[in-house]
């Protein structure tokens, strides 16, 4: 299959890329990873006049600690996050994410900007971000400004990042002592999209009460989902298998699946109530020391 | 149509060409430089057959374009033979009888590559993961892990 023709640009730093964006306007996309564009390009779901390959900006690629938060570059692969041990050690439930996003050919090449800027609800790293709170950094002709993750994904396949500004980082607070998190998969195979993924973070105090809790959904609504009603439901309470489970129960409620060739709209739902109880387990067991 | 001058070094020598800048990598080294042993299976990023080495990665050359790998590094099924002398990996696969039809075959020895460059004696579930994104239709790839194991073996 062959794409249509459009006209390469290689900018060789952000100002020039977004410079390039803003004058070309809706005509251009950006081009990261290209695991989501190029197949949409060659099923001609996406005829971009334009395409400005970012992948100079190598300044773009990096998983740091700093100031009380992880911040990972927009142009950090799939690959790079599995592998870090930063990430492997205290976020695990990023780990997971990235660990089961497509294939390995896939991961070496795929970012997780691309993987949120693509506003898919099928992608994975949407619900960890919701469940961490992460916040997207945006930078455009007036640079950079910060966007909550909740107010980040609006529709199918449809972000808050303007036209011409790029998503150049993720920040996530860093968490305090207690805090474990997890995320669940269920698939048909390796590195298909997800069924219905859940991702939980919890944070325990020193008598074992949720003091933080975060549960996002992929796949099973139109736009990557928080379980809000759960999240607070398990505030302030300790994580019995009593409260586990009417969380999930919670959850279950809060997604929205359609039935298509992955499964019922009533199997998504059940699914995704058993995989919060058993996310929201592993993370229990994460934050009280349990690698 | 915009054109674009590119030069790549595939198999360890330099390829100048003049493309389409929506070329495909999988295009390039299967019609301008005639080397076909990289296959196009599903043509939509899932099954492998067109895996290259790219700047020591593997990819799925029917999604990269060509333009993104100007004045980088590729390696082919063509260039794992040395001097006439079969790599490890296709002795494994002609031993262990890794393939039937052999068109999943070219992207299984680089995806396997790969994994042994960065891994020198994978578990079995470590050589199933490395070759995860890599469909076979004929052998129910017991033989393929078995020519990967042969090949970690011989180093
Ligand atoms: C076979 C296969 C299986 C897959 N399975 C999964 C899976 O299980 N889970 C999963 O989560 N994903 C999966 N993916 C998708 C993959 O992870 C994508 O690569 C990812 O969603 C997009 O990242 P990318 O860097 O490739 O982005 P690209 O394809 O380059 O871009 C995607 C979109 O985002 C825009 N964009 C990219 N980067 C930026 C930026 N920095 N700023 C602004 N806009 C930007 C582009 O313009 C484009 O519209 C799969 C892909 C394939 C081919
Ligand atoms: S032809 Fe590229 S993955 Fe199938
Ligand atoms: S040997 Fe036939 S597809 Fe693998």
């Amino acid at each position: 299959m062959i794409p249509g023709s459009f006209e390469y640009h290689h900018p060789g730093s952000l100002d020039e890329a977004i410079a390039l964006l803003s004058s070309l306007g809706d005509d251009a996309k950006v081009l990261s990873g290209g695991q989501s564009l190029i197949p949409m390009m060659k099923l001609r779901l996406a005829e971009p006049a334009h395409l400005i390959d970012i992948n100079g900006l190598t300044d773009l690629e990096y998983i740091k600690e700093s100031d009380g938060y992880l911040t990972i570059g927009a142009l950090t692969r799939e690959a790079d996050l599995d592998r870090s041990d930063v990430i492997g050690k205290k976020y695990a439930v990023i780990h997971d994410t990235a660990h089961v996003i497509a294939d390995p050919q896939v991961r070496n090449l795929a970012t997780i900007g691309g993987n949120l800027a693509h506003g898919d609800p099928a992608n994975d790293h949407p619900a960890t971000m919701l469940a961490l709170r992460a916040e997207v950094v945006a930078t455009g002709p007036n640079g950079p400004r910060t966007i909550p993750i909740d107010d980040f994904f609006i529709g199918p396949l449809t972000t808050a990042l303007a036209p011409n500004e790029i998503l150049t980082e993720l920040r996530i607070p860093a968490p305090t002592q207690g805090s474990g998190g997890a995320y669940l998969k269920l698939e048909r195979k390796v590195g298909d999209f997800a069924i219905a993924g859940v991702a939980a973070v919890v944070t325990l105090d020193g008598s074992g009460n949720c003091t933080l809790a975060g549960i996002g959904l992929t796949n099973v609504g139109p736009t990557p989902l928080r379980a809000t009603a759960a999240e607070k439901f398990l505030l302030g309470k300790p994580l019995s298998d009593d409260n586990i489970a009417e969380g999930g129960r919670m959850a279950g409620e809060a997604s929205q699946p359609t039935s298509d060739h992955r499964g019922s709209a009533e199997y998504k739902r059940a699914m995704v109530k058993e995989m919060t109880i058993r996310a929201l387990k592993k993370a229990k067991a994460r934050a009280e020391g349990e690698q | 149509m915009a054109k674009q001058t590119v030069t790549l070094k595939v198999n360890g020598a330099d390829h100048t060409a003049e493309i389409d800048q929506r070329l495909l990598l999988v295009h390039f080294i299967r019609e301008n430089l005639a080397l076909t042993g990289t296959h196009i299976g599903c043509d939509t990023t899932h099954c492998g057959a067109c895996t290259v080495i790219l700047d020591g990665k593997a990819v799925k050359s029917c999604t990269v374009f060509t333009v993104q790998a100007d004045g980088k590094e590729i390696l082919t099924i063509e260039g794992m033979t040395t001097n006439g002398k079969l790599h490890p990996l296709q002795e494994g696969f002609m031993e262990e009888h890794g393939l039937q039809c052999g068109f999943c075959t070219p992207g299984m020895i680089m995806s396997s590559y790969a994994l042994l460059q960065e891994n020198k004696n994978p578990t079995e579930e470590e050589i199933r993961w490395g070759i995860s994104g890599n469909l076979c239709r004929c052998t129910g790839y017991m033989n393929i892990v078995k020519a990967v194991q042969y090949a970690a073996q011989k180093g």
